[in-house]
């Protein structure tokens, strides 16, 4: 369970971003989360509440995006969209391949403030 | 003077001051020549056993040593120290795996330059470990027989992650029922193309072929080190 770390480095890194906008108050945090990231979305919300409190955070909100796996077929060269993690394949014609274009995504792409 | 709320992009990832550290020791084992291996496994795969085992058969030809991240105990250094290779625990308190800033910070005093292999044994966990980049160039992921074989399919995550997946305890694979075929066929579908080894730290099968295989990409990345320079 690293959900608690990393959501204490989202808070921090929103907390420098509103501070380098003339101390704006965080209303929401915007996240992309890619499920290959091997952070878990439902304990990441609940560490962001702990981590938030007794912060300038405390009462803002994380929102998250879930973003799912791409990979490159190298057959179709084409990006597709695989169905299942378990299963590293082109979904149009099976083909294994390892070149995953997204899917492992951690990044705060946005925030709400107000000054 | 309050305004209404507004968006502004931010942009970053998460993990970037662990990526940025992961980098510079990456950089840093490129350019003394230094393979960097770390091991990741659920707790009680092996992952001392293999490493002593590997320490003590890559000693009389290489300069090896090891670090070792743990919650609590000391034990796995001591252990491990029976190979005689310089070996670091690294005591990660509540924290269930490493992280870059523990690498580097436990290499300090440490004269890459001098080694050839540097094992780094991550903390017993198939599921935080894989968000961290280490800086290693290679990332080992083991697998008992005795833990079943669709535990790629468990934690796909972390095998995807890895490069090397090392099954081990073959001394036990009959006395278990480990269906081989079963585990490659679900290592290959979350990780297609992984090189896969099978071994008993305990008997010393099939230990060969992954000291050749550390041999090869030893080899392999001095070379890349050597024509850059």
């Amino acid at each position: 369970m690293h959900e608690l770390s990393i959501a204490m480095s989202i808070v921090e890194m929103a907390q420098e971003e509103a501070e380098r906008r003339g101390q704006a108050q965080v209303l929401a945090v915007h996240l992309r989360l890619g499920l290959l990231s091997g952070v878990v979305k439902e304990a990441l919300l609940s560490s962001y509440d702990m981590a938030c409190e007794a912060t300038p955070l405390e009462g803002s909100q994380l929102l998250i995006e879930e973003i799912p796996v791409e990979v490159f077929c190298p057959k179709c060269k084409v990006a597709r969209r695989i169905e299942s993690i378990q299963w590293f394949c082109c979904p149009k014609c099976l083909t294994p391949t390892t070149e995953i274009l997204h899917g492992k995504e951690l990044e705060v792409v946005a925030l709400e403030i107000k000054s | 003077m309050t305004t209404e709320p507004r968006l502004v992009e931010v942009r970053k990832s998460v993990l970037k001051q662990n990526d940025f550290i992961a980098r510079a020791l990456r950089e840093r084992f490129r350019q003394a020549g230094v393979l960097a291996v770390s091991l990741v496994s659920s707790p009680g795969s092996g992952k001392t056993a293999f490493l002593e085992k590997t320490l003590t058969l890559l000693q009389p030809r290489y300069k090896v040593a090891a670090l070792v991240g743990d919650l609590a105990t000391e034990n796995d250094a001591a252990r491990l120290a029976r190979s005689q290779a310089p070996v670091k625990q690294i005591l990660t308190g509540t924290v269930c795996h490493l992280e870059a800033a523990m690498v580097q910070n436990a290499l300090d005093g440490w004269d890459l330059n001098r080694l050839d292999f540097l094992f780094i044994e991550n903390v017993g966990n198939l599921v935080c470990p894989s968000s961290y980049d280490l800086g290693e160039d290679l990332r080992f992921v083991l697998l008992s027989v005795t833990e079943g074989e669709d535990k790629p399919l468990k934690y796909p995550t972390i095998f995807n992650s890895a490069d090397v997946a090392v099954i081990t305890k073959s001394d036990l694979a009959a006395a278990v029922e480990f269906d081989e075929a079963a585990a490659q066929r679900n290592i290959q579908a979350v990780r297609p193309g992984m090189e896969v080894f099978k071994l008993s730290a305990k008997t010393g099968e099939g230990m060969n072929d992954l000291l050749e295989f550390l041999a090869r990409r030893r080899a392999g990345s001095r070379r890349v080190a050597a024509a850059s320079k």
